[in-house]
């Protein structure tokens, strides 16, 4: 089945769709959204991509396995919990620091974003690793 | 250097060692044994000061709240086991660099040596019964990965899961044996038992606690009848047999005993259950052997043997008993060392290790042979070497012992006996003899595989040569630290005409006639055995291992049916009928719902939701029931946009949607849809729904309206931004607040994942 709407949507709805996970990811801090909605994002943009496209032609264009992307986003969600360790902290304490502080770019980071950043790697791996198998078939 | 930093040492070592093999090749045998020597040298250092009574602690604190540290105890039991754990390791790793040339993954072969061998050091040197306890399952784990090392044999893998089933069986008895023992004391330190024994042989704790302890020592002292692991062990490579018997595994059951006997033991029950297990072992060990024809097996029943001597020994407690127990462990390490050793040289050799194909090598390998036979002297107990000592203990020891001695008297002398005739069986049969055909002729061999053997014998030699110079200071604070008061007595080779010379001289006496009329005794110890004493303990452990397994299968049958429906079921109505009761008794709650405040919207939205559910419901077709899902789950998005949930609102569309995409796809792959569910099962799951539906909605109300304590959402609120910089409360709880849990949550997302992913796959692959 091959629609040529669904893939000229999916096409330039997909870079969109990462862009506006990404935008989720990061405001979710102080705004409605974090990293399980944008990892829900991520996911729906390729299996949009899929859905027009089928499943192998996406996941050629993903640099990444969707197995491979969960286990970075467990890794990374771990790491930011054992940043704090080395610092000589408890497990899972929040890090910040302030770069470019004092100019109008100042840009607040923390361990936490870290986390969030795994839980979307996690989050839309999972999905993609889900939706594909089923629609593989 | 201190003990810790030697166990770490050891540990890096073994770790490293896998890595290590294409470096060192042939070499890393030597490289290996550095550590183990320094060790050895370390502790021999410690001797002097050992032997003026001092003893040293070390300690590291663990689970301080619990009395458990890990600590160290460091006496002259702990510096004798040491230095033959070390002493015989230093050469046994030497010797298996040589002896595992040609076998694969030799460097992991040596690792899982040297990690045996830290936690054997660290069995004898721990002050604490945990720590004792966690080297002491170490022992348990790494024999095993050794005795399975030709892993793709059938029967290694069978003797190495028995090993680790039998002791680890052992060991977790051997745990609750140590909490009991603690709970008098509140401690679990050594020092704090040694101080106070009476508190624990007074409480009413001391049996069962004594018990466990026991079956913990029995089972990897291989005592009858948990002895059957141990010659099945014998599927190892040499040199793990060679270690494995002499100074480690087998010998910390001995070690454990010998560590409590201060605490645990004098009490009648000590000495009846350690003398009756100890003489049924040491007897039945030696009859066993008779009519075995493996080498390596021959040596394994008189290690059993030897261990229910031991055993027996330090049951029976008196002066005599206790000095001779030290000196046999000694003798008995450095003389099955060098056997073992040499019955996988001559397996090497010859390319077997059946004594009856064997024959006439004296001529091949002479210095080889003088080795051996000097250590089978030893096992003899015939002078000058140590073994001769120990036996002339053994027998004052026994005829001394306080009750029953006659018969203690009697069995030992039978097994004595037994092994004078195993002595000068290996002796001449194997190295005189008649010549059978090798395939190729046999050599000396070489410089690595002779030397540990060498060593060995030449201890033993010296040791029995200079008995009260050499043996007695390496002995006498072993055998204060096992039993307080006592003293070691001056060993010597001559004691004058007296009943325990007399003994030995007919012991060795006997043991010539029997082995001048060898095969008669064989044959008839062959009948006995078949007509009273068929040997299938191991076929009745792995039968019984056999049936665990079906009552096992059938219970998980039972438990995980593999039907989706009915777990979600049980979970539903395990849950709701819990809180039911639970809101049954609790205090009756007015709760006050004013349906007025409700606005004219959003009571349009739940109107829908409920006619959807109904349609759902009652609907024939998949897609219409699909679709009023949907509709189920935005009209909740709604609710939660009203109230202000707007993280949740957003989650919850993506979800609803994936959710429709995710059926969709299913939907094509499913069967046409057909009505399997019949009136009665349709009754029952409405039921099911109801009991849920309504402990939810009651769950709900009460919690709205019952305040226990000050809500936590309070405190959020304030730290969100001032602690966690964030002004979102809900992401701020689950990326910082509760990041751990969130860490858990992606874990299971993560393996569901994985879960689904490989069940697809799988069914896919059996399509294809």
């Amino acid at each position: 089945m091959e629609s040529v709407i669904l893939q000229i949507a999916a096409r330039h709805m997909r870079p969109l769709l990462v862009i506006l996970s990404l935008v989720v990811l990061y405001r979710g801090h102080n705004e409605p959204g974090g990293g399980f909605i944008g990892g829900l994002m991520l996911g729906a943009a390729y299996i949009l991509f899929a859905m027009g496209f089928g499943v192998q032609k996406t996941q050629k264009s993903i640099p990444v396995s969707p197995v491979i992307l969960t286990g970075i986003g467990l890794l990374l969600a771990l790491a930011s919990g054992l940043i704090a360790v080395l610092m000589g902290h408890v497990f899972m304490t929040g890090e910040w620091t302030t770069l470019f502080s004092g100019t109008s770019f100042e840009l607040k980071l923390g361990t936490p974003l870290l986390f969030d950043l795994g839980v979307y790697f996690t989050v839309a791996g999972m999905l993609m690793l889900v939706m594909f198998s089923i629609m593989e078939e | 250097m201190n003990i810790g930093l030697l166990l770490i040492a050891l540990l890096i070592l073994a770790f490293l060692a896998p890595f290590t093999r294409r470096y060192l090749g042939n070499a890393a045998g030597w490289i290996f044994a550095i550590i183990p020597f320094m060790g050895f040298v370390w502790f021999l250092g410690l001797l002097p000061e050992i032997n003026q009574g001092e003893i040293f602690t070390d300690r590291y604190r663990w689970l301080p709240a619990y009395g458990i540290d890990f600590s160290f105890y460091i006496d002259g039991l702990s510096v004798l086991f040491s230095l033959l754990v070390l002493g015989i390791g230093t050469f046994i790793l030497i010797y298996a660099g040589y002896y595992m040339k040609t076998y694969p993954m030799k460097g992991r072969f040596m690792g899982y040596l040297v990690l045996f061998m830290a936690s054997m050091v660290g069995v004898v040197v721990a002050g604490n019964l945990i720590t004792i306890f966690v080297f002491w399952e170490l022992t348990s784990i790494s024999s095993y990965l050794l005795i399975g090392y030709n892993h793709e044999k059938p029967e290694a893998r069978g003797a190495a899961l028995q090993a680790l089933l039998i002791t680890g069986f052992g060991g977790l008895a051997l745990l609750g044996g140590f909490v009991l023992m603690g709970i008098p004391y509140g401690d679990y330190e050594l020092s704090t038992l040694f101080s106070d024994p009476e508190a624990i042989r007074s409480s009413s704790l001391y049996l069962p606690a004594l018990i466990l302890v026991l079956i913990g020592a029995f089972t990897k002292s291989a005592q009858f009848p948990f002895h059957f692991w141990l010659p099945g062990a014998m599927a190892a490579p040499s040199p793990v047999s060679a270690y494995l018997h002499s100074a480690t595994m087998v010998k910390a059951g001995v070690f454990l005993l010998a560590r409590l006997n201060p605490v645990l033991g004098g009490t009648e029950t000590w000495y009846y259950l350690l003398s009756i297990f100890g003489v049924t072992t040491m007897f039945v060990g030696a009859w066993l052997s008779i009519t075995q024809t493996d080498l390596k097996r021959i040596l394994a029943y008189t290690t059993v043997s030897a261990l229910g001597t031991l055993v027996l020994l330090i049951g029976t407690g008196t002066e005599y008993a206790i000095n001779a127990a030290i000196v046999f462990l000694l003798v008995h390490a450095l003389y099955k060392g060098t056997l073992f050793m040499m019955a996988g040289n001559i397996e090497k050799k010859t390319g077997t290790r059946d004594i009856t194909k064997l024959g006439g090598l004296f001529k091949y390998m002479p210095f080889a042979a003088i080795i051996m036979v000097l250590a089978l002297v030893s096992m003899a107990g015939i002078p000058p070497m140590l073994g001769f000592i120990g036996k002339e203990l053994i027998y004052e020891a026994k005829s001394n012992a306080p009750d029953a001695h006659w018969f203690i008297l009697i069995a030992g002398f039978l097994t004595n006996v037994i092994l004078v005739f195993l002595s000068l069986r290996l002796a001449l049969d194997v190295f005189w003899g008649k010549e059978p055909a090798y395939e190729k002729k046999p050599v000396e061999p070489n410089l690595a595989l002779i030397l540990g053997p060498f060593f060995l014998v030449l201890v033993s030699f010296v040791l029995g040569l200079f008995p009260s110079t050499m043996a007695n200071p390496l002995t006498s604070q072993a055998i204060m630290a096992i039993s307080p008061g006592m003293a070691a007595i001056k060993l010597k080779i001559w004691h004058g005409f007296n009943l325990v010379l007399g003994l030995s001289a007919l012991t060795v006496a006997l043991g010539i006639v029997t082995f001048k009329y060898r095969y008669k005794v064989i044959a008839f110890a062959e009948r006995v055995n078949l007509k009273y004493f068929k040997q299938e303990f191991s076929r009745i452990f792995f039968r019984l291992i056999d049936k665990f397994l079906i009552v096992t299968k059938e219970q998980t049958k039972t438990i995980q049916h593999g039907y989706h429906r009915y777990y979600l079921m049980t979970v539903f109505v395990v849950a709701s009928v819990l809180v039911w009761i639970q809101i049954w008794n609790a205090d009756p709650v007015v709760l006050e719902l004013n349906f007025s405040e409700m606005p004219l919207n959003l009571v349009a939205v739940v109107v829908l939701i409920i006619a959807a559910t109904i349609s759902a419901v009652v609907s024939h077709s998949r897609v219409v029931a699909l679709i009023a899902m949907g509709v189920i789950g935005f009209g909740i998005t709604i609710i939660f946009i009203a109230y202000s949930g707007v993280d949740l609102a957003i989650t919850m569309v993506l979800v609803e949607t994936l959710m429709i995409i995710l059926a969709m796809a299913v939907l094509y792959h499913l069967p046409k849809y057909v009505k399997y569910s019949d009136t009665g099962d349709r009754m029952r799951d409405t039921l099911v729904a109801t009991l849920v539906g309504s402990f939810m909605m009651v769950l709900v109300l009460q919690a709205g309206s019952t305040v226990v304590e000050e809500p936590i959402s309070e405190f959020f609120k304030q730290a969100s931004y001032t602690e966690a910089f964030g002004r979102n409360i809900v992401n701020v709880i689950l990326v910082d607040f509760r990041a751990l849990d969130t860490l858990g949550e992606i874990t299971v997302i993560a393996v569901a994942a994985l879960g689904i992913y490989s069940m697809i796959k799988l069914t896919q692959k059996n399509k294809l």
